[in-house]
């Protein structure tokens, strides 16, 4: 049994819709029955909505029906990771603590999907609190990747990108604080896109750190998670940091031609990088050369440092953010508990998985009595150094491609152990989060064992339309 | 060693953790790698460096602010749905002050 979305993009599914030749509620219905069906072979969903998708796709076919315009994502089938809150929709963030969370409102990027005609048909399985980079955290068992079943899908939007490549949903929302998006592109072969920070109203996810928080798209092609984009992206008054910066016309830009563009490998991340990662990379490269791009080398030479300053940021962040589930106001309270503080202390230990306790425990030292200085100061000043390589290197050159992660999926169980490592293997993510820029991961090409592996492409701030150039002309070059 | 079990300790109750003993053994190793590895900053002198709070790019001053006005919210009843107990409307907590 293949796909009912097998073969789609979001502009076919209007043109079907529009020609009569399926309705949303068809689609709907065969979408839903095949995620039912594939689901438990990689265990990405977490929770399906058929009555919220079926409402939604009824809404489309009234407004076709009466020859209104059905929205620029009509019918679509979209998952939704489950640290974006949908109202009345089970929203779990991966977590113990949350299994019964049943939300009182909908995020902004879930009103503007829904609002554009997009279909939501489920919420899907991440790391507890988006805090992991294989999806191996999450309360409710890990994620396999479609692509190979024994291996990791990435994460922490491991649920999010692994039901595009299983096709059990056309696009999805996910979330990357540092790399969510991009490193679970990379593993399971699909488009994964972080815009610029403030680009997406983080109203309604779930905040891990506030500062390094974005909700981005994923799809098959470029294309798919472009028009995603166009929809969630804006100014929102909900969010104070969303950026009133205009939106351009993604897809109407999207004419193959890049050439004359200036694009900067930085030789901090393909130092060291001599794997069938790298050769692929370096493919890649080669085709944008065709395309007429300029290619330099460039420095970003505070890299080394970003692993350092971001585990430092995002814990401290974090352990003020996921101070609120103390057994008041969400769902879980510890049954033990006969006095306030062993409310909080014995909700909190039993309610917590591993990793988010390490967090916890590692921000709320660095933020300390005595360490604040030495730690989250220093860190934040190192971040500083980071944005402005950024800034520096975006003077020479339009675009920075890299790899997005140092090697492709690895198999469930191989790095549970050894946290370090695991937060390692972020390096070439990371910065971008701490610089707040746009950032993608395309896809460009398999290991010779079958393992898809992502080219990541960099630009500035709010500029995520010569992102999309370079990863569409990549793509219609590559294939 | 960068932090000891007494130091972890310590944090657990500043973040309101119950740890158990196995867990601040585990806890302290793996703090220590983490701690360890964050070494690495003090290569760098950021005297004359401005921290980075949050991600900057240019914007109008009052580009957060927004109309202040009235808006419906949450009823009574949406806002406290999710507590696990609840009484006329309130959270309900173990005593906190003893007669």
């Amino acid at each position: 049994m293949s796909s009912p979305l097998n073969g789609l993009s979001i502009e076919s599914i209007r043109a079907g819709l529009l020609a009569k030749k399926f309705s949303a509620e068809e689609l709907a219905r065969e979408s839903l029955a095949y995620a039912e069906a594939e689901n438990p072979k990689t265990n990405a969903y977490l929770t399906l909505s058929p009555e919220r998708a079926l409402n939604a796709a009824r809404a489309v076919d009234a407004k076709i029906a009466g020859g209104e315009d059905p929205g620029a994502l009509a019918g679509v089938p979209i998952a939704v990771k489950d640290v974006i809150v949908t109202r009345g929709l089970r929203t779990t963030c991966g977590s113990k603590l949350l299994a019964n969370y049943v939300p009182p409102y909908d995020a902004t990027a879930v009103i503007r999907l829904e609002q554009a005609g997009g279909v939501i048909i489920g919420k899907t399985n991440c790391d507890e609190f988006a805090m992991g980079s294989s999806n191996e955290n999450s309360a409710f068992g890990p994620v396999r990747n479609p692509l190979a079943l024994d291996r990791v899908p990435g994460g922490s939007s491991g649920g999010s990108a692994a039901v595009v490549a299983q096709e059990t949903a056309l696009v999805s929302l996910g979330s990357d604080t540092g790399g969510s998006i991009r490193q679970p592109a990379s593993f399971c072969g699909i488009s994964g896109v972080t815009p610029t920070y403030g680009r997406v109203s983080r109203y309604g996810l779930t905040a891990f750190a506030s500062s390094l928080d974005h909700i981005g798209p994923f799809g098959k092609t470029t294309r798919d998670a472009a028009r995603l984009l166009q929809v969630i992206a804006g100014r929102d008054e909900m969010d104070a940091t969303s950026a009133s910066a205009p939106v351009p016309d993604y897809i109407a830009a999207l004419d193959g031609n890049i050439k004359g563009l200036r694009v900067g490998l930085p030789r901090e991340y393909f130092d060291g990088l001599a794997s069938e990662t790298g050769d692929r990379v370096t493919a890649a490269v080669e085709v944008l050369k065709k395309l007429g791009c300029e290619v330099s080398d460039i420095n970003l030479p505070h890299t080394p440092y970003a692993v350092a300053a971001y585990y430092i940021i995002a814990t401290a962040e974090a352990s003020a953010n996921l101070a609120r589930y103390d057994g008041v106001r969400y769902t879980t309270r510890s049954a033990g508990a006969n006095t306030l503080s062993d409310m909080y202390r014995m909700t909190r230990e039993e309610g917590f998985g591993d990793e988010c306790k390490r967090r916890i425990m590692l921000g709320t030292y660095v933020l300390s009595a005595g360490y604040y200085d030495a730690y989250y100061l220093k860190a934040q000043k190192v971040r500083h150094l980071i944005a402005r390589d950024f800034a520096e290197a975006f003077e020479q050159v339009d675009a920075i491609v890299a790899p997005v992660s140092p090697f492709p999926a690895f198999k469930i169980g191989e790095k549970v152990k050894d946290p370090i490592s695991m937060y390692l293997s972020d390096i070439y993510t990371i910065t971008g989060d701490l610089a707040g820029i746009p950032c993608m991961s395309v896809p460009c090409g398999l290991t010779t064992e079958g393992l898809p592996v992502g080219l990541q492409i960099i630009t500035r701030h709010f500029d995520e339309l010569t992102m999309f150039r370079i990863a569409d002309a990549y793509e219609n070059a590559s294939h | 060693m960068k932090i000891t079990e007494q130091e972890v300790r310590r944090v657990a109750d500043l973040a309101n953790l119950a740890l158990r003993e196995d867990e601040v053994a585990r806890m302290a190793q793996d703090l220590d790698g983490i701690l360890s590895h964050i070494d690495k900053l003090n290569e760098l002198d950021v005297t004359n460096v401005e921290p980075m709070a949050q991600v900057l790019f240019d914007a109008e001053e009052t580009a957060t602010l927004r109309e202040d006005r009235e808006r419906p919210s949450l009823s009574n009843t949406e806002a406290v749905g999710n507590a696990p107990i609840t009484s006329g409307g309130y959270y309900k907590v173990p005593r906190v002050i003893e007669r």
